[in-house]
Protein backbone atom coordinates (compact mmCIF):
# COMPACT_ATOMS: atom_id res chain seq x y z
CA UNK A 1 0.00 0.00 0.00
CA UNK A 2 2.86 2.37 0.73
CA UNK A 3 5.05 1.55 -2.26
CA UNK A 4 5.45 5.22 -3.05
CA UNK A 5 4.78 7.02 0.17
CA UNK A 6 3.77 10.65 -0.35
CA UNK A 7 4.66 11.58 3.17
CA UNK A 8 7.54 10.22 5.23
CA UNK A 9 7.78 11.04 8.93
CA UNK A 10 10.78 9.74 10.82
CA UNK A 11 11.48 10.33 14.49
CA UNK A 12 9.29 13.43 14.83
CA UNK A 13 9.57 15.41 18.06
CA UNK A 14 7.50 18.41 19.15
CA UNK A 15 8.51 20.09 22.38
CA UNK A 16 7.18 23.08 24.27
CA UNK A 17 9.19 25.08 26.75
CA UNK A 18 6.95 25.93 29.67
CA UNK A 19 7.72 27.55 33.03
CA UNK A 20 7.37 24.12 34.63
CA UNK A 21 9.78 22.40 32.25
CA UNK A 22 9.91 20.97 28.75
CA UNK A 23 6.73 19.25 27.55
CA UNK A 24 7.37 16.52 24.98
CA UNK A 25 4.06 16.60 23.10
CA UNK A 26 5.33 14.32 20.33
CA UNK A 27 8.19 12.04 21.21
CA UNK A 28 9.74 10.14 18.32
CA UNK A 29 6.87 9.37 15.94
CA UNK A 30 7.56 7.65 12.61
CA UNK A 31 5.17 6.63 9.85
CA UNK A 32 4.63 6.75 6.11
CA UNK A 33 1.52 7.71 4.22
CA UNK A 34 0.48 6.56 0.75
CA UNK A 35 -2.88 6.77 -1.02
CA UNK A 36 -4.75 5.39 1.95
CA UNK A 37 -6.74 6.25 5.03
CA UNK A 38 -4.44 6.28 8.02
CA UNK A 39 -6.06 6.68 11.44
CA UNK A 40 -4.26 8.15 14.43
CA UNK A 41 -6.05 7.31 17.67
CA UNK A 42 -5.29 8.13 21.25
CA UNK A 43 -6.65 9.88 24.31
CA UNK A 44 -6.53 13.62 24.83
CA UNK A 45 -2.96 14.73 25.32
CA UNK A 46 -1.49 11.77 23.46
CA UNK A 47 0.03 14.03 20.79
CA UNK A 48 -2.17 12.98 17.87
CA UNK A 49 -3.25 16.52 16.93
CA UNK A 50 0.27 17.86 17.46
CA UNK A 51 1.57 15.25 15.01
CA UNK A 52 -0.90 16.46 12.37
CA UNK A 53 -0.08 20.09 13.00
CA UNK A 54 3.69 19.56 12.94
CA UNK A 55 3.44 18.25 9.36
CA UNK A 56 2.09 21.63 8.26
CA UNK A 57 4.35 23.66 10.55
CA UNK A 58 1.39 24.82 12.65
CA UNK A 59 2.86 24.33 16.12
CA UNK A 60 2.91 27.87 17.43
CA UNK A 61 5.48 28.24 20.18
CA UNK A 62 6.68 24.66 19.84
CA UNK A 63 9.97 23.29 18.53
CA UNK A 64 9.69 20.66 15.81
CA UNK A 65 12.59 18.36 15.05
CA UNK A 66 12.67 15.21 12.98
CA UNK A 67 15.16 12.89 11.39
CA UNK A 68 13.06 13.18 8.24
CA UNK A 69 9.81 15.02 7.44
CA UNK A 70 9.33 14.76 3.72
CA UNK A 71 6.37 15.38 1.43
CA UNK A 72 6.83 14.37 -2.24
CA UNK A 73 10.57 14.91 -1.92
CA UNK A 74 10.26 18.32 -0.22
CA UNK A 75 11.91 18.64 3.18
CA UNK A 76 9.11 20.26 5.18
CA UNK A 77 11.35 21.25 8.08
CA UNK A 78 13.72 23.36 5.97
CA UNK A 79 11.27 24.53 3.31
CA UNK A 80 10.94 28.30 2.84
CA UNK A 81 7.84 30.01 4.19
CA UNK A 82 6.85 30.62 0.57
CA UNK A 83 6.96 26.91 -0.27
CA UNK A 84 5.07 26.11 2.93
CA UNK A 85 2.31 28.55 1.95
CA UNK A 86 1.91 26.74 -1.35
CA UNK A 87 1.75 23.40 0.39
CA UNK A 88 -0.66 24.46 3.14
CA UNK A 89 -4.19 24.29 1.83
CA UNK A 90 -2.92 23.58 -1.69
CA UNK A 91 -1.10 20.24 -1.51
CA UNK A 92 -1.88 19.28 2.09
CA UNK A 93 -5.05 20.60 3.67
CA UNK A 94 -6.57 20.28 7.08
CA UNK A 95 -10.13 19.73 8.26
CA UNK A 96 -10.68 20.80 11.86
CA UNK A 97 -13.14 19.64 14.46
CA UNK A 98 -15.81 22.26 14.81
CA UNK A 99 -17.15 24.16 11.79
CA UNK A 100 -18.56 26.74 14.19
CA UNK A 101 -15.04 27.86 15.02
CA UNK A 102 -13.10 27.01 11.92
CA UNK A 103 -15.22 28.81 9.31
CA UNK A 104 -14.91 32.59 9.04
CA UNK A 105 -18.12 33.96 10.60
CA UNK A 106 -18.10 37.23 8.64
CA UNK A 107 -17.55 35.82 5.14
CA UNK A 108 -20.21 34.09 3.07
CA UNK A 109 -19.69 30.39 2.50
CA UNK A 110 -19.27 30.92 -1.23
CA UNK A 111 -16.59 33.57 -0.76
CA UNK A 112 -14.62 31.34 1.64
CA UNK A 113 -14.58 28.33 -0.65
CA UNK A 114 -13.70 30.51 -3.64
CA UNK A 115 -10.84 32.08 -1.74
CA UNK A 116 -9.36 28.64 -1.07
CA UNK A 117 -9.50 27.91 -4.79
CA UNK A 118 -8.23 31.24 -6.12
CA UNK A 119 -5.21 31.36 -3.80
CA UNK A 120 -3.95 28.04 -5.12
CA UNK A 121 -4.76 28.46 -8.84
CA UNK A 122 -4.88 31.09 -11.57
CA UNK A 123 -8.62 30.82 -12.01
CA UNK A 124 -10.83 33.82 -12.67
CA UNK A 125 -13.65 34.82 -10.36
CA UNK A 126 -16.27 33.26 -12.66
CA UNK A 127 -14.42 29.96 -12.90
CA UNK A 128 -13.98 29.92 -9.14
CA UNK A 129 -17.68 30.51 -8.62
CA UNK A 130 -18.62 27.71 -10.99
CA UNK A 131 -16.17 25.33 -9.30
CA UNK A 132 -17.49 26.31 -5.86
CA UNK A 133 -21.09 25.54 -6.80
CA UNK A 134 -19.93 22.26 -8.32
CA UNK A 135 -18.04 21.43 -5.11
CA UNK A 136 -21.07 22.23 -2.94
CA UNK A 137 -23.08 19.83 -5.10
CA UNK A 138 -20.36 17.20 -4.73
CA UNK A 139 -20.66 17.31 -0.92
CA UNK A 140 -24.42 16.84 -1.41
CA UNK A 141 -25.63 20.23 -0.37
CA UNK A 142 -29.11 20.86 -1.69
CA UNK A 143 -29.68 24.28 -3.23
CA UNK A 144 -25.97 25.11 -3.61
CA UNK A 145 -26.81 28.52 -5.10
CA UNK A 146 -28.66 29.52 -1.96
CA UNK A 147 -26.04 28.11 0.42
CA UNK A 148 -23.33 29.94 -1.54
CA UNK A 149 -24.74 33.24 -0.28
CA UNK A 150 -25.31 32.21 3.36
CA UNK A 151 -23.07 32.79 6.39
CA UNK A 152 -21.73 29.97 8.60
CA UNK A 153 -24.18 30.65 11.45
CA UNK A 154 -27.09 29.97 9.09
CA UNK A 155 -26.16 26.33 8.44
CA UNK A 156 -26.28 23.22 10.65
CA UNK A 157 -23.22 21.47 12.04
CA UNK A 158 -23.34 18.63 9.53
CA UNK A 159 -23.69 21.09 6.67
CA UNK A 160 -20.87 23.24 8.05
CA UNK A 161 -18.56 20.25 8.09
CA UNK A 162 -19.51 19.34 4.52
CA UNK A 163 -18.67 22.93 3.58
CA UNK A 164 -15.27 22.52 5.27
CA UNK A 165 -14.68 19.39 3.23
CA UNK A 166 -15.64 21.23 0.02
CA UNK A 167 -13.22 24.02 0.89
CA UNK A 168 -10.37 21.63 1.65
CA UNK A 169 -10.96 19.46 -1.42
CA UNK A 170 -11.32 22.26 -3.97
CA UNK A 171 -7.55 22.82 -4.55
CA UNK A 172 -7.29 19.02 -5.06
CA UNK A 173 -4.68 18.36 -2.37
CA UNK A 174 -2.57 15.22 -2.28
CA UNK A 175 -3.09 14.76 1.44
CA UNK A 176 -5.88 15.72 3.82
CA UNK A 177 -5.29 15.85 7.55
CA UNK A 178 -8.65 15.57 9.30
CA UNK A 179 -8.46 16.34 13.02
CA UNK A 180 -11.58 14.97 14.71
CA UNK A 181 -13.61 16.11 11.69
CA UNK A 182 -16.93 14.68 12.86
CA UNK A 183 -16.67 14.56 16.65
CA UNK A 184 -19.09 17.47 17.06
CA UNK A 185 -21.78 15.75 14.97
CA UNK A 186 -24.54 13.23 15.70
CA UNK A 187 -23.71 9.62 14.79
CA UNK A 188 -25.83 9.34 11.67
CA UNK A 189 -24.74 12.74 10.33
CA UNK A 190 -21.15 11.84 11.20
CA UNK A 191 -21.29 8.72 9.05
CA UNK A 192 -22.96 10.56 6.17
CA UNK A 193 -20.24 13.23 6.22
CA UNK A 194 -17.53 10.57 6.34
CA UNK A 195 -19.11 8.74 3.41
CA UNK A 196 -18.84 11.93 1.33
CA UNK A 197 -15.20 12.39 2.35
CA UNK A 198 -14.50 8.72 1.68
CA UNK A 199 -16.01 8.82 -1.83
CA UNK A 200 -14.07 11.97 -2.74
CA UNK A 201 -10.67 10.81 -1.57
CA UNK A 202 -11.14 7.37 -3.09
CA UNK A 203 -12.01 8.89 -6.49
CA UNK A 204 -9.05 11.27 -6.46
CA UNK A 205 -6.50 9.06 -4.77
CA UNK A 206 -5.98 11.47 -1.91
CA UNK A 207 -4.10 10.34 1.18
CA UNK A 208 -5.95 10.86 4.46
CA UNK A 209 -4.68 11.21 8.01
CA UNK A 210 -7.72 10.76 10.20
CA UNK A 211 -7.15 11.88 13.79
CA UNK A 212 -9.76 10.65 16.24
CA UNK A 213 -10.38 9.42 19.77
CA UNK A 214 -13.07 7.01 18.57
CA UNK A 215 -11.52 3.56 18.19
CA UNK A 216 -14.55 1.86 16.72
CA UNK A 217 -14.96 4.55 14.11
CA UNK A 218 -11.29 4.46 13.09
CA UNK A 219 -11.31 0.66 12.97
CA UNK A 220 -14.27 0.65 10.60
CA UNK A 221 -13.31 3.72 8.51
CA UNK A 222 -9.53 3.59 7.99
CA UNK A 223 -7.12 1.16 6.34
CA UNK A 224 -4.33 1.42 8.86
CA UNK A 225 -4.12 2.69 12.45
CA UNK A 226 -1.45 4.27 14.64
CA UNK A 227 -2.21 4.13 18.34
CA UNK A 228 -0.57 6.95 20.28
CA UNK A 229 0.08 7.44 23.97
CA UNK A 230 2.19 10.09 25.69
CA UNK A 231 3.61 11.35 22.40
CA UNK A 232 4.70 7.93 21.19
CA UNK A 233 3.32 5.37 18.78
CA UNK A 234 2.38 2.36 20.87
CA UNK A 235 1.29 0.23 17.98
CA UNK A 236 0.71 0.24 14.21
CA UNK A 237 -1.66 -2.21 12.61
CA UNK A 238 -4.20 -2.64 9.87
CA UNK A 239 -7.58 -1.26 10.90
CA UNK A 240 -9.30 -4.59 10.45
CA UNK A 241 -6.85 -6.12 12.91
CA UNK A 242 -7.34 -3.47 15.61
CA UNK A 243 -9.61 -5.72 17.66
CA UNK A 244 -6.75 -8.25 17.87
CA UNK A 245 -4.17 -5.62 18.77
CA UNK A 246 -1.21 -6.82 20.81
CA UNK A 247 -0.26 -3.82 22.84
CA UNK A 248 -1.76 -3.73 26.34
CA UNK A 249 -2.60 -0.03 25.92
CA UNK A 250 -4.65 -0.67 22.76
CA UNK A 251 -6.28 -3.67 24.41
CA UNK A 252 -7.03 -1.59 27.50
CA UNK A 253 -8.63 1.18 25.46
CA UNK A 254 -10.81 -1.29 23.57
CA UNK A 255 -11.86 -3.14 26.69
CA UNK A 256 -12.99 -0.10 28.63
CA UNK A 257 -15.65 0.76 26.03
CA UNK A 258 -19.17 -0.19 27.12
CA UNK A 259 -20.50 -2.81 24.73
CA UNK A 260 -23.80 -2.87 22.90
CA UNK A 261 -23.92 -6.61 22.36
CA UNK A 262 -23.39 -7.87 25.90
CA UNK A 263 -23.81 -6.56 29.42
CA UNK A 264 -21.00 -6.30 31.96
CA UNK A 265 -21.22 -5.59 35.66
CA UNK A 266 -18.11 -3.52 35.70
CA UNK A 267 -16.02 -2.05 32.91
CA UNK A 268 -12.35 -3.07 32.91
CA UNK A 269 -10.34 0.03 33.76
CA UNK A 270 -7.22 0.87 31.80
CA UNK A 271 -4.08 0.13 33.82
CA UNK A 272 -1.32 2.44 32.67
CA UNK A 273 2.20 1.10 32.64
CA UNK A 274 4.86 3.75 33.37
CA UNK A 275 7.15 2.07 30.84
CA UNK A 276 4.85 3.16 27.96
CA UNK A 277 5.63 6.84 28.40
CA UNK B 1 -53.18 -15.20 48.10
CA UNK B 2 -53.09 -11.60 49.35
CA UNK B 3 -50.82 -9.35 47.41
CA UNK B 4 -49.10 -7.67 50.31
CA UNK B 5 -45.57 -6.49 50.79
CA UNK B 6 -46.14 -4.24 53.78
CA UNK B 7 -46.74 -5.27 57.36
CA UNK B 8 -50.47 -5.79 57.86
CA UNK B 9 -50.49 -4.16 61.27
CA UNK B 10 -48.44 -1.04 60.88
CA UNK B 11 -48.10 -0.67 57.09
CA UNK B 12 -44.29 -0.55 57.34
CA UNK B 13 -42.47 -2.02 54.40
CA UNK B 14 -39.86 -4.63 55.39
CA UNK B 15 -36.28 -3.66 54.59
CA UNK B 16 -35.22 -4.95 51.18
CA UNK B 17 -38.72 -5.26 49.79
CA UNK B 18 -39.34 -1.62 49.20
CA UNK B 19 -36.98 -1.33 46.29
CA UNK B 20 -39.09 -2.64 43.45
CA UNK B 21 -42.57 -1.93 42.18
CA UNK B 22 -42.58 1.59 43.47
CA UNK B 23 -42.67 4.32 40.92
CA UNK B 24 -40.57 7.23 42.09
CA UNK B 25 -40.74 9.16 38.83
CA UNK B 26 -43.94 9.44 36.84
CA UNK B 27 -44.09 11.75 33.85
CA UNK B 28 -47.39 12.05 31.97
CA UNK B 29 -47.84 13.88 28.67
CA UNK B 30 -45.02 16.32 29.26
CA UNK B 31 -44.92 19.17 26.76
CA UNK B 32 -42.39 21.97 26.74
CA UNK B 33 -42.72 24.99 24.46
CA UNK B 34 -40.08 27.70 24.34
CA UNK B 35 -41.21 31.19 23.36
CA UNK B 36 -44.61 32.32 22.19
CA UNK B 37 -46.58 32.74 19.00
CA UNK B 38 -45.04 32.24 15.59
CA UNK B 39 -41.50 31.95 16.91
CA UNK B 40 -42.29 29.35 19.54
CA UNK B 41 -40.48 26.03 19.56
CA UNK B 42 -42.13 22.83 20.69
CA UNK B 43 -39.12 21.09 22.30
CA UNK B 44 -40.84 18.19 24.09
CA UNK B 45 -44.01 16.54 22.77
CA UNK B 46 -46.26 14.28 24.87
CA UNK B 47 -43.47 12.47 26.67
CA UNK B 48 -44.54 9.92 29.30
CA UNK B 49 -42.49 7.47 31.31
CA UNK B 50 -42.12 5.98 34.77
CA UNK B 51 -39.08 4.86 36.73
CA UNK B 52 -39.11 2.40 39.63
CA UNK B 53 -37.04 2.99 42.73
CA UNK B 54 -33.50 1.73 42.31
CA UNK B 55 -33.78 1.49 38.54
CA UNK B 56 -31.95 3.40 35.84
CA UNK B 57 -33.85 4.86 32.95
CA UNK B 58 -32.13 6.12 29.82
CA UNK B 59 -33.14 8.84 27.40
CA UNK B 60 -31.27 8.54 24.09
CA UNK B 61 -31.41 10.77 21.08
CA UNK B 62 -29.49 13.05 18.78
CA UNK B 63 -28.84 16.70 19.52
CA UNK B 64 -32.03 18.72 19.57
CA UNK B 65 -34.22 15.71 20.31
CA UNK B 66 -35.37 17.20 23.62
CA UNK B 67 -33.76 14.70 25.99
CA UNK B 68 -31.97 17.26 28.13
CA UNK B 69 -35.08 19.46 28.22
CA UNK B 70 -37.02 16.57 29.80
CA UNK B 71 -34.37 16.34 32.51
CA UNK B 72 -34.39 20.08 33.11
CA UNK B 73 -38.20 20.06 33.28
CA UNK B 74 -38.06 17.48 36.09
CA UNK B 75 -35.35 19.39 37.93
CA UNK B 76 -37.30 22.65 37.53
CA UNK B 77 -34.48 24.35 35.68
CA UNK B 78 -36.41 25.67 32.69
CA UNK B 79 -37.37 28.96 34.28
CA UNK B 80 -39.93 31.34 32.85
CA UNK B 81 -38.94 31.11 29.19
CA UNK B 82 -40.54 27.70 28.79
CA UNK B 83 -44.21 26.77 28.95
CA UNK B 84 -44.43 23.36 30.64
CA UNK B 85 -47.62 21.29 30.68
CA UNK B 86 -48.36 17.73 31.75
CA UNK B 87 -48.21 15.92 35.07
CA UNK B 88 -45.00 15.00 36.85
CA UNK B 89 -44.87 13.13 40.13
CA UNK B 90 -41.35 12.75 41.42
CA UNK B 91 -40.19 11.68 44.87
CA UNK B 92 -43.78 11.60 46.18
CA UNK B 93 -44.49 15.14 45.09
CA UNK B 94 -46.76 16.50 42.37
CA UNK B 95 -44.50 18.95 40.65
CA UNK B 96 -45.81 22.47 40.13
CA UNK B 97 -44.10 25.69 39.11
CA UNK B 98 -41.57 25.72 41.94
CA UNK B 99 -39.61 22.92 43.55
CA UNK B 100 -39.73 22.53 47.32
CA UNK B 101 -36.64 22.26 49.47
CA UNK B 102 -37.34 18.58 50.33
CA UNK B 103 -37.59 17.89 46.59
CA UNK B 104 -34.24 19.52 45.97
CA UNK B 105 -32.76 17.44 48.74
CA UNK B 106 -34.03 14.21 47.19
CA UNK B 107 -33.40 15.00 43.53
CA UNK B 108 -29.99 16.11 42.29
CA UNK B 109 -28.47 16.60 38.88
CA UNK B 110 -25.00 15.99 37.39
CA UNK B 111 -24.22 18.10 34.35
CA UNK B 112 -22.43 17.27 31.14
CA UNK B 113 -19.43 19.50 31.13
CA UNK B 114 -17.15 19.25 34.16
CA UNK B 115 -15.25 22.25 32.80
CA UNK B 116 -18.31 24.49 32.82
CA UNK B 117 -20.32 23.26 35.79
CA UNK B 118 -17.83 23.91 38.61
CA UNK B 119 -17.18 27.45 39.80
CA UNK B 120 -13.65 28.27 38.63
CA UNK B 121 -12.85 30.47 41.65
CA UNK B 122 -14.24 28.13 44.30
CA UNK B 123 -12.15 25.39 45.86
CA UNK B 124 -13.46 21.83 45.84
CA UNK B 125 -14.19 22.34 49.53
CA UNK B 126 -16.35 25.41 48.84
CA UNK B 127 -18.11 23.66 45.96
CA UNK B 128 -19.03 20.68 48.12
CA UNK B 129 -19.89 22.65 51.28
CA UNK B 130 -22.40 24.92 49.58
CA UNK B 131 -25.23 22.40 48.99
CA UNK B 132 -24.72 21.02 52.51
CA UNK B 133 -25.02 24.55 53.93
CA UNK B 134 -28.09 25.34 51.81
CA UNK B 135 -29.80 22.27 53.25
CA UNK B 136 -28.68 23.21 56.77
CA UNK B 137 -26.77 20.00 57.39
CA UNK B 138 -24.41 19.59 60.31
CA UNK B 139 -20.77 18.37 60.35
CA UNK B 140 -20.13 19.87 56.95
CA UNK B 141 -16.38 19.22 56.97
CA UNK B 142 -16.89 15.52 57.72
CA UNK B 143 -19.46 15.30 54.96
CA UNK B 144 -17.10 16.90 52.45
CA UNK B 145 -14.32 14.46 53.30
CA UNK B 146 -16.72 11.54 53.15
CA UNK B 147 -18.23 12.66 49.83
CA UNK B 148 -14.74 12.93 48.31
CA UNK B 149 -13.86 9.50 49.64
CA UNK B 150 -17.02 8.03 48.09
CA UNK B 151 -15.98 9.21 44.64
CA UNK B 152 -12.42 7.96 45.05
CA UNK B 153 -10.65 11.24 45.84
CA UNK B 154 -8.65 11.75 49.01
CA UNK B 155 -8.88 14.72 51.34
CA UNK B 156 -5.90 16.41 49.67
CA UNK B 157 -8.28 17.51 46.90
CA UNK B 158 -10.29 19.68 49.27
CA UNK B 159 -8.37 22.88 48.76
CA UNK B 160 -7.68 22.62 45.07
CA UNK B 161 -9.39 24.66 42.37
CA UNK B 162 -11.14 23.00 39.42
CA UNK B 163 -8.37 24.00 37.00
CA UNK B 164 -5.83 22.15 39.15
CA UNK B 165 -7.49 18.75 38.65
CA UNK B 166 -8.14 16.61 35.57
CA UNK B 167 -11.44 16.30 33.68
CA UNK B 168 -12.22 12.91 35.22
CA UNK B 169 -11.49 14.21 38.72
CA UNK B 170 -13.73 17.22 38.05
CA UNK B 171 -16.60 14.96 37.05
CA UNK B 172 -16.01 13.00 40.27
CA UNK B 173 -16.33 16.30 42.17
CA UNK B 174 -19.61 16.99 40.30
CA UNK B 175 -20.91 13.59 41.39
CA UNK B 176 -19.76 14.26 44.96
CA UNK B 177 -21.57 17.61 44.93
CA UNK B 178 -24.79 15.88 43.90
CA UNK B 179 -24.43 13.12 46.50
CA UNK B 180 -23.32 15.14 49.52
CA UNK B 181 -26.92 15.90 50.50
CA UNK B 182 -27.88 12.23 50.17
CA UNK B 183 -30.46 12.35 47.39
CA UNK B 184 -32.25 9.21 46.23
CA UNK B 185 -32.83 10.32 42.65
CA UNK B 186 -29.97 11.53 40.46
CA UNK B 187 -30.50 13.08 37.04
CA UNK B 188 -27.43 12.53 34.86
CA UNK B 189 -27.05 14.73 31.79
CA UNK B 190 -24.36 13.22 29.49
CA UNK B 191 -22.09 12.62 32.49
CA UNK B 192 -19.20 11.17 30.49
CA UNK B 193 -19.40 12.66 27.01
CA UNK B 194 -16.61 15.16 27.67
CA UNK B 195 -14.24 12.47 28.95
CA UNK B 196 -11.77 10.05 27.35
CA UNK B 197 -12.99 6.46 27.13
CA UNK B 198 -10.62 5.23 29.85
CA UNK B 199 -11.87 7.94 32.21
CA UNK B 200 -15.45 7.30 31.11
CA UNK B 201 -15.08 3.69 32.25
CA UNK B 202 -13.94 4.85 35.69
CA UNK B 203 -16.82 7.33 36.07
CA UNK B 204 -19.42 4.80 34.86
CA UNK B 205 -18.09 2.20 37.32
CA UNK B 206 -18.27 4.82 40.07
CA UNK B 207 -21.89 5.68 39.21
CA UNK B 208 -22.85 1.99 39.20
CA UNK B 209 -21.20 1.40 42.57
CA UNK B 210 -22.86 4.43 44.16
CA UNK B 211 -26.21 3.32 42.79
CA UNK B 212 -25.81 -0.11 44.42
CA UNK B 213 -24.56 1.25 47.73
CA UNK B 214 -27.12 4.03 48.12
CA UNK B 215 -30.05 2.49 46.22
CA UNK B 216 -30.15 5.45 43.90
CA UNK B 217 -32.57 5.93 41.03
CA UNK B 218 -30.99 7.32 37.88
CA UNK B 219 -32.34 9.07 34.83
CA UNK B 220 -29.50 9.11 32.33
CA UNK B 221 -29.49 11.28 29.23
CA UNK B 222 -26.96 10.34 26.57
CA UNK B 223 -26.40 10.28 22.84
CA UNK B 224 -24.30 7.15 23.27
CA UNK B 225 -26.37 3.95 22.98
CA UNK B 226 -23.61 1.78 24.43
CA UNK B 227 -23.36 3.93 27.58
CA UNK B 228 -27.13 3.79 28.09
CA UNK B 229 -27.16 0.04 27.47
CA UNK B 230 -24.44 -0.39 30.08
CA UNK B 231 -26.15 1.72 32.74
CA UNK B 232 -29.90 1.31 32.31
CA UNK B 233 -32.61 -1.35 32.41
CA UNK B 234 -35.06 0.49 30.19
CA UNK B 235 -34.70 3.36 27.75
CA UNK B 236 -36.69 5.66 25.54
CA UNK B 237 -35.42 6.83 22.18
CA UNK B 238 -36.32 10.44 21.45
CA UNK B 239 -36.49 12.31 18.19
CA UNK B 240 -37.85 15.77 17.48
CA UNK B 241 -39.11 16.11 21.03
CA UNK B 242 -41.18 12.94 21.02
CA UNK B 243 -40.50 9.42 22.27
CA UNK B 244 -40.10 7.16 19.23
CA UNK B 245 -39.80 3.93 21.16
CA UNK B 246 -39.45 2.65 24.71
CA UNK B 247 -37.73 -0.67 25.21
CA UNK B 248 -35.71 -2.84 27.53
CA UNK B 249 -31.96 -3.08 27.22
CA UNK B 250 -32.34 -6.74 26.21
CA UNK B 251 -34.40 -5.65 23.22
CA UNK B 252 -31.70 -3.19 22.27
CA UNK B 253 -28.91 -5.71 22.73
CA UNK B 254 -30.64 -8.30 20.60
CA UNK B 255 -30.88 -5.67 17.83
CA UNK B 256 -34.60 -5.87 17.99
CA UNK B 257 -36.04 -2.37 18.02
CA UNK B 258 -39.33 -1.97 16.18
CA UNK B 259 -39.03 1.59 14.86
CA UNK B 260 -36.98 2.42 11.76
CA UNK B 261 -35.44 5.45 13.48
CA UNK B 262 -34.12 3.32 16.34
CA UNK B 263 -32.83 0.72 13.91
CA UNK B 264 -30.90 3.37 12.01
CA UNK B 265 -29.47 4.82 15.22
CA UNK B 266 -28.34 1.35 16.25
CA UNK B 267 -26.73 0.69 12.85
CA UNK B 268 -24.94 4.04 13.03
CA UNK B 269 -23.63 3.25 16.51
CA UNK B 270 -21.89 0.13 15.23
CA UNK B 271 -19.35 2.05 13.12
CA UNK B 272 -18.64 3.01 9.51
CA UNK B 273 -20.35 0.84 6.94
CA UNK B 274 -20.38 2.49 3.51
CA UNK B 275 -23.27 0.41 2.15
CA UNK B 276 -25.48 0.94 5.20
CA UNK B 277 -25.02 4.72 5.05
CA UNK B 278 -26.58 4.92 1.59
CA UNK B 279 -29.69 3.33 3.03
CA UNK B 280 -30.00 6.00 5.75
CA UNK B 281 -33.27 7.90 5.71
CA UNK B 282 -34.01 11.45 6.76
CA UNK B 283 -36.19 11.57 9.84
CA UNK B 284 -36.18 15.34 10.14
CA UNK B 285 -39.69 16.04 8.93
CA UNK B 286 -41.91 17.49 11.60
Amino acid sequence: MTEHPMLIVEDLHVTYDTPTGVVRAVNGVSFELGREKLGIVGESGSGKSQTGRAILGLTAGGTVTAHRLEFEGIDLLNASERTMREIRGGRISMILQDPKYSLNPVMTIGAQIEEAFIIHSKATKQEARARTIEMLKAVRIREPERVYKTYPHEVSGGMGQRIMIAMMMIPEPAIIIADEPTSALDVTVQLQVLAILDDMITRRGTGLIFISHDLNLVASFCNRVLVMYAGKVMEQCSAAELANANHPYTQGLLNCLPRLDAGQDELPVLQRDPSWA
Amino acid sequence: MPDRTSCRFCNAIPVGLEISDTLVIEVQDLNVVFGRGARSFHAVRDVSFGVDRGQSFGLVGESGSGKTTVLRAIAGLLGNVAHVTGAMKVADEELKQNRSRPFRRRVQMVFQDPYGSLHPRHTVDAILSEPARVHQLDRIKDRVVKALEEVGLDASFRFRYPHQISGGQRQRVSVARALIIEPDIVLLDEPTSALDVSVQAEVLNLLMRLKREHRLTYVLVSHNLAVVAHMCETLSVMQNGAVVETMTVEQLRSHNPTQPYTKQLLTASLGYDRAAIDAFEEFDSK
